[in-house]
């Protein structure tokens, strides 16, 4: 596959493994946070952290959008479903993620019309196709796959389809990293900037990770090769004693980020002035709500929601995990209640959860002998 | 959710400028080209897709440059060290 | 489903607690697993019904004869490569001949729903014949439900077969061994990843087509090659390769670890695996096999499988270890490891 076998070649991951080796040393140790959840998922996938010395900790970040999202806010989405003439159309990852009262696909078995799309583009095409029914689109993600959902709608728009509706989720990347900055018990060294989500934004609102916190950010793409060439640039900033913005991501990172998805993204939405994400609490300014002039199309302003906050079970620790202050194994309901088959919490479910990635990857092999003999 | 691919526009609709027609080593898909208006790619172009949308063009030349630079780690680093024991200011 | 015969034994208590039946327990992965152990299991096979295999080995009058049976609820009822009829007869000729044993008849039973066009039934018994007879297989009898409208999608069908075993060789989980290989027939995720395309809901297209097909030559050629080596073997439907090999390591109490770069995988597969982030090792197909073979047979197990019809792209793609217990492992390219686990949840209802 173009563009991603050769940022998996062997012979490339062993010499940068070899260089961030050189550069790591011994005498320090390392905290660098990956923001995103995908590459929380490529480095369980990739096996990294057994490429890595282990004077450098990766620790996961908040960005996963489908982690972040309060039980409230599924249960709302629902109960708009619940209409027998609505259908519940969402990504494929928010199928099993629970709300109180089940997840979207134990209501599909109890008879609700839930459909997995690919696309929001798909939700629309679903109700082109299905004009007496009305076509609700859970709409999850940060600044990635906000301008997709945002240009759907303006095609609904367009085009007078007044049988679709968007629940809007959305959600934005820097006050997240922010709440992380400010959090008294975390320590970091250095960020791995978002990689997808930067090709929106562009790499300046980061700006102020470097110049006011003083500490360096690459944004980084998501094969093997990116992620070790990141770390890498990280080492040589730390140990030079800089923090600059870098992008790693060239080859698909813009600096200055697309401008017409920023437009469309305007065109559609608002800042709602707070936003509750499981585990941070509320952050202001950190999470997308439909303005007026697409009212029609808002789920939220169409159909009443019961809007009651669901708090998570008191054992439950997806906050701590969330911020990276505790790592997954670390949860006391880890493995025992809380597995991929019984998820509390949607780190649990969401293939971009640590918690899933840990659990499915990584923690039986906590105890075994090194595998270098395998190959 | 920031799962994302290359893959190959192999035509752009002939009733839809802003729908193409792309290829992921071998599985096709109709994508929306609407994120890309102000920087249109053209049959042959690859280009970034996350659910349905093609967020960007792919660089084959900034590909190609990190390919270069990721060959050469620890090596520059030796180069600059010699150089640097050469007693010279400005090596770039 | 299968346990060795135990007559008329007494039911133990079920341990199944989920208070409704979901789509994963149909998935083929860990909740499928639940399902048969905590519910099936102790209330058909009684405590303690040992490894449950593909298919079950009675003795008539001293005879050993294996008998299977299996449900096709797959939709769309047709799609590249195949439709429901031939995989009502492969899905079953396979689970007989993986283990051990030579289909010699099947008996189908079919639930139509009112309102199906007699064509689309006409054309379904037709490739169920046509299969039949590729496979060497008769069709001894036959059964017909109709439902109402609305209670089963278009059709299913149930095939039970029976067979006789074949000769030379044993299966049987506890008898694998740390160092043993482990064969794979040819690439994964083809059938899978096909049905998910045919539906429609997702609008890719490629050129992909169901592996449906009957193994049971290869098998034979397996056996004649390696038979004394072979200790097991099954064929990776629901839940895909990842799932048939974490059950075998829990049944034999030892650990796999698989060469993620040996692993036949078609490009497009790979490709709508990566758009959909889906892992090939958790798809299904219909027309592959897995051997665990000891290591003084491998080689030949190998070099049989890859001269003979159908078996070109046959690899070993792994190795059993004494550890980790009950778990199985990939390495990734750059010596790294990750743990391969069962299926969870169900990402393609209703692929089978």
């Amino acid at each position: 596959m173009r563009f991603v076998d050769e940022f998996r070649e062997p012979a490339l991951i062993s010499k940068a493994a070899e260089e961030i080796r050189r550069l790591t040393g011994t005498e320090r140790h390392y905290r660098m946070m990956e923001v995103c959840g995908g590459h929380t998922h490529a480095i369980y996938r990739f096996g990294l952290k057994d490429i890595l010395p282990e004077n450098i900790e990766l620790i996961h970040g908040p960005g996963c959008p489908v982690c972040v999202l309060p039980m409230g806010r599924i249960d709302d989405g629902l109960s708009i479903a619940q209409r027998s003439d609505v259908i519940f159309a969402a990504f494929g990852d928010m199928m099993r993620v629970p709300g109180t009262q089940g997840s979207p696909l134990e209501h599909k078995a109890r008879g609700m019309d839930v459909r997995i799309v690919y696309s929001p583009s798909d939700a629309l095409k679903l109700a082109r196709l299905n004009p007496d029914k009305h076509v609700m689109f859970f709409a999850i993600g940060f600044e990635t796959t906000a301008p997709s959902t945002a240009l759907t709608m303006m095609r609904a728009k367009a085009e007078g389809v007044g049988n679709f509706s968007v629940f809007c989720n959305h959600v934005t990347i820097i006050p997240a990293i922010r709440a992380i900055l400010d959090s008294p018990d975390m320590r970091l060294d250095a960020f791995i900037g978002p990689g997808h989500v930067s090709t929106v934004i562009g790499c300046r609102p980061y700006e102020w990770i470097a110049q006011n916190e003083r500490k360096p950010i690459v944004v980084s793409g998501f094969e093997p090769l990116d992620m070790l060439q990141s770390i890498v640039m990280l080492l040589r900033q730390l140990k030079a004693g800089e923090a600059k913005v870098e992008n790693q991501y060239k080859r698909v990172v813009p600096w200055e980020g697309n401008r017409a998805a920023l437009r469309a993204m305007a065109e559609v939405f608002q800042l709602r002035p707070y936003f509750e994400w499981r585990g941070l609490g509320f952050i202001s300014q950190s999470a997308l709500r439909v303005n007026d002039k697409y009212a029609e199309w808002d789920a939220e302003q169409r159909f009443a929601v019961p809007g009651i906050r669901v708090t998570d079970p008191k054992a439950a620790q997806c906050g701590e995990v969330l911020k990276g202050v505790l790592k997954p194994h670390q949860c006391k309901l880890f493995g025992r209640e809380c597995t991929p088959e019984h998820p509390i919490g949607a780190l649990m479910v969401s293939s971009e959860g640590s918690c899933a990635a840990y659990h499915n990857y990584e923690h039986r092999k906590a105890g075994m002998v090194s595998l270098n003999s395998v190959a | 959710m920031c799962l994302a691919i290359p893959g190959k526009i192999v035509e752009i609709s002939s009733d839809n400028q802003d729908s193409a027609l792309v290829d992921v080593v071998g599985v096709r898909r109709k994508i929306d080209l609407g994120l890309l208006q102000d920087d249109k790619p053209a049959p042959g172009d690859w280009v970034l897709i996350h659910v349905g949308f093609a967020m960007s063009k792919i660089s084959e030349q900034d590909a190609a440059d990190q390919m270069n630079t990721l060959w050469m780690l620890g090596e520059i680093d030796g180069a600059m060290q010699e150089i640097q024991g050469y007693g010279l200011e400005d090596v770039n | 489903m299968s346990a060795p015969a135990a007559v008329l034994a007494e039911s133990a208590p079920v341990r199944f607690r989920d208070p409704q039946i979901e789509m994963a327990h149909g998935a083929g992965g860990k909740a499928s697993r639940k399902l048969v152990e905590g519910l099936f299991a102790p209330l058909l096979f009684g405590a303690a019904p040992g490894p449950l295999g593909d298919a079950a080995h009675v003795e008539i009058n001293g005879t050993p004869v294996a008998i299977t049976t299996d449900s096709f609820v797959v939709k769309p009822l047709s799609f590249p490569g195949g439709s429901i009829g031939e995989l009502a007869v492969n899905g079953t000729v396979n689970d007989l001949a993986v283990s051990g044993a030579r289909a010699e008849a099947l008996v189908v039973s079919f639930v139509l729903e009112a309102g199906l066009p007699t064509q689309v039934l006409e054309a379904e018994v037709r490739a169920l014949a046509k299969a039949a007879r590729d496979a060497g297989v008769r069709i001894a009898a036959g059964d017909t439900k109709v439902v109402e409208h609305g209670k089963a999608d278009q059709m299913y069908v149930t095939t039970t077969g029976i067979g006789r075993l074949l000769p030379g060789v044993s299966i049987d989980p506890c008898s694998v061994r740390a160092g043993d290989k482990i064969l794979l027939s040819g690439p994964i995720g083809d059938h899978g990843i096909t049905i998910l395309l045919a539906r429609g809901d997702l609008d890719f297209e490629a050129d992909l087509r169901s592996d449906t097909r009957s193994v049971l030559a290869l098998v034979e050629t397996l056996i004649h090659a390696a038979g004394p080596g072979i200790r097991w073997m099954r064929d990776p439907t629901r839940g895909g390769a990842a799932t048939s090999l974490n059950e075998l390591a829990r049944d034999c109490g030892l650990g796999m670890i698989l060469f993620e770069d040996q692993i036949p995988v078609r490009d497009t597969v790979r490709g709508a695996c990566e758009l959909l982030g889906l892992d090939p090792l958790h798809i299904a197909n219909e027309g592959q096999f897995l051997a665990v073979v000891s290591p003084e047979y491998a080689d030949a197990a190998l070099n049989a499988l890859s001269l003979a019809q159908g078996g070109s792209e046959a690899q070993v793609i792994g190795e059993v270890r004494e550890q980790p217990v009950g778990t199985v492992l990939a390495t990734t390219l750059y010596g790294g490891s990750r743990i391969v686990d069962m299926l969870v949840g169900d990402p393609l209802p209703r692929i089978c």
